[in-house]
């Protein structure tokens, strides 16, 4: 099956446009999509329409007399070019690539062994310990995570050794050069002073050197990682505010809109989409929060209230402002008294509140051109006017006046001298 | 309505809106041309030769004030009424400084919107009760010492009819409260109008921006 699908992307595999030509023209490519380590096997199975598993195992048996199958691997892995850009580079099956990985730098480690390379089995052991937890945390993690790890990694390995530690330009070799040369400084006087361990200072400058090789080439790479972590915490933070502000929209613009069209009511439709209006208008300018705490925010929230109770539009104008207090407060309730008594009895269609603050006193209006009416005909125990207006203002140090008459509409008049 | 019929443009970015204000005049005015991009409505404003051009204030590309000012500068015949969705008082402030003769809201009644189309060709200004509020406002504290008292104050009687007009009267009625004639109320408003316009008050439009930090 395996074999059947190499061989079939072997034919176009040949005429791809790659200016290299291929190895030697021999239409030897790395492959892109069956690869393990370095894409050789899959590219020599492709090739020569063999299971790139049997290759593997060809290569495998060449390591263990003395090294030849790693060398060749090398050797061709270096020589013999990618393959075009025919599916997308997927790392294909993750765990199995991670266990080869793991193997390899395990083969390697025993290889060096005789040749008195060994690290000490206690470096041995915490690099396995690492890798191991390494394995665990790559398996476990949530699969888009891993495949932004591994995008992360393949994007840093584009080529050759040095392009992947960010070595593209000039400055970028001459800084892994001089990397390689601190590890192997850092390396060679470690070697040289485990046999006279008592030399400790040397051993930590040798310390020293070897981490600071490593910082240099590893350094920048660190770097962009942790760069694309903020950038995406960035990007998330951005997709919630626009979320939150899709969740707004929808639940106001949207949803009135929607009622809009189902609605015959157009009163009630008139009141909706004012309401609305006002708060995304507010909600856009970014309304200060304090706004409720002064005069004008307190009049304007106890207008669009009695107007959404009674669907009649309330137009406000405000001159002046001042902060929020209990004789304030007496207005603003006494102006949300007028309004809905002009609401309820009036039938205007509009009501007018105007409220100027100057130096000694605010003054409002509240005025519609409705029926009027005439206020010797009110019974005595209609409270409306006698107590929740006059009565709250006239404790409150305040005044009322009330014009109207039968079809004139009315207006009244609150007038409170501001406390200084 | 005379003998001849008002010749009214449109600049207006929605075509929706353009479409509706078109059918709600087309009977009392002639709607001698409409565009929906700031860019060329100065060119064809002046192609066109209206009377009144109804003028959107938020547009892309500069917005109502530049279609004005382009305008303006040469044509000063040519009178504009700004109609916006925005009642913020720098929106406001900005094209009335800039030379339009009123500022009304889309929520205008027709009826309204006629009238103020009518009384903006005759040369007066149109103040709805916002406006009129914010005119209050930004003369109203003896803040600074005025540079020029003809223009930076109001008089009493104008500040009665800016009040009058705020609390929701229309002029008729701010007539017969004063006992003054229309026309006079016309004059007062037309005066407070040049003076929101040439005022060197910079408080103007210092008030302006900093209203919306309040």
């Amino acid at each position: 099956m395996q074999t059947e699908k190499a061989a079939q992307q072997a034919g176009p595999r040949r005429d791809d446009p790659s200016p290299r030509g291929g190895f030697m023209n021999y239409g030897l490519f790395r492959s892109r999509d069956q690869r393990i380590v370095g894409g050789v096997a899959g590219g020599l199975g492709e090739r020569f329409g063999i299971d790139p598993v049997l290759v593997r195992i060809a290569f495998a048996l060449l390591s263990l007399s003395g090294l030849f199958g790693v060398v060749l691997y090398a050797v061709l892995w270096a020589a013999v070019p990618e393959a075009g850009n025919s599916t997308p580079a997927v790392l294909a099956p993750k765990t199995q690539r991670a266990v080869a990985m793991g193997m390899i730098v395990l083969g390697v480690m025993i290889l060096l062994r005789p040749l008195g390379l060994w690290l000490g089995d206690a470096a041995a052991s915490s690099l396995s310990l690492a890798a191991l937890g390494a394995g665990v945390i790559w398996l476990t993690s949530p699969e888009s995570r891993r495949e932004r790890w591994s995008r992360n990694v393949a994007e840093r390995m584009p080529d050759g050794p040095m392009e992947t530690l960010g070595a593209t330009d000039r400055v970028g070799k001459l800084r892994v050069w001089a990397g390689a040369l601190f590890v192997a400084g850092g390396v060679l006087v470690f070697l040289q002073r485990t046999n006279a361990l008592t030399a400790a200072p040397g051993i930590v400058l040798a310390v020293v050197a070897t981490i600071g090789g490593l910082g240099i080439i590893f350094g920048p790479w660190g770097w962009r990682l942790l760069r694309q972590l903020t950038e995406e915490r960035r990007e998330r933070i951005r997709s919630e505010e626009r979320a939150d502000m899709a969740a707004h929209l929808h639940d106001s613009v949207l949803q009135t809109l929607a009622l809009i069209q189902r609605t015959d009511q157009p009163k009630e439709m008139v009141a909706l989409a004012r309401n609305q209006e006002r708060e995304l208008r507010a909600w856009l300018n970014g309304t200060p929060t304090h706004r409720d705490q002064m005069l004008s925010g307190a009049l304007e929230e106890a207008a669009s209230a009695v107007e959404l109770q009674f669907k009649v539009p309330i137009e406000v104008v405000t001159v002046g402002d001042a902060p929020m207090d209990e004789n304030l407060q007496a207005v603003v309730e006494a102006c949300r008294e007028a309004a809905v008594n002009a609401a309820k009895h009036s039938g205007a269609a509009q009501i007018s509140v105007y409220m100027e603050v100057e130096p000694h006193a605010v003054t409002t209006f509240i005025r519609d051109e409705g029926t009027g009416f005439d206020p010797s005909s009110v019974a005595p125990d209609r409270r409306g006017i006698a107590e929740s207006i006059r009565g709250r203002m006239e404790r409150s140090g305040g005044s009322v006046t009330i014009t109207t008459e039968p079809g004139g509409g009315t207006e009244v008049q609150l007038t409170m001298a501001r406390s200084k | 309505m005379n003998d001849a019929r008002i010749k009214v443009f449109l600049v207006d970015d929605h075509r929706l809106f353009l479409s509706g204000v078109r059918s709600e005049l087309g009977e009392e005015f002639e709607i001698v041309g409409a565009a929906g991009e700031p860019a060329v409505a100065a060119a064809e404003i002046v192609a066109a030769k209206p009377d009144v051009v109804l003028l959107d204030v938020h547009m892309p590309g500069g917005g109502g004030r530049a279609v004005l000012e382009a305008v303006h500068r040469d044509h000063p015949e040519i009178r504009f009424l700004a109609l916006s969705v925005s009642d913020a008082a720098e929106d406001v402030i900005a094209v009335i400084r800039a030379g339009a003769r009123g500022y009304v809201t889309k929520s205008i009644s027709p009826n309204d919107l006629s009238a103020a189309i009518r009384r903006v060709n005759e040369g007066d200004a149109v103040f709805s009760p916002r406006l009129a509020g914010f005119v209050l406002d930004a003369f109203g504290g003896e803040v600074a010492e005025p540079v020029d008292e003809e223009l930076d104050l109001l008089t009493q009687r104008e500040r009665e009819v800016m009040r009058l007009i705020a609390r929701g009267y229309a002029y008729k009625e701010v007539a017969k409260r004063l006992h003054l004639s229309v026309k006079t109320i016309e004059s007062h408003v037309s005066a407070v109008l040049r003076k929101l316009q040439l005022s060197s008050r910079h408080e103007l439009t210092r008030w302006a921006t900093e209203r919306r930090l309040v």
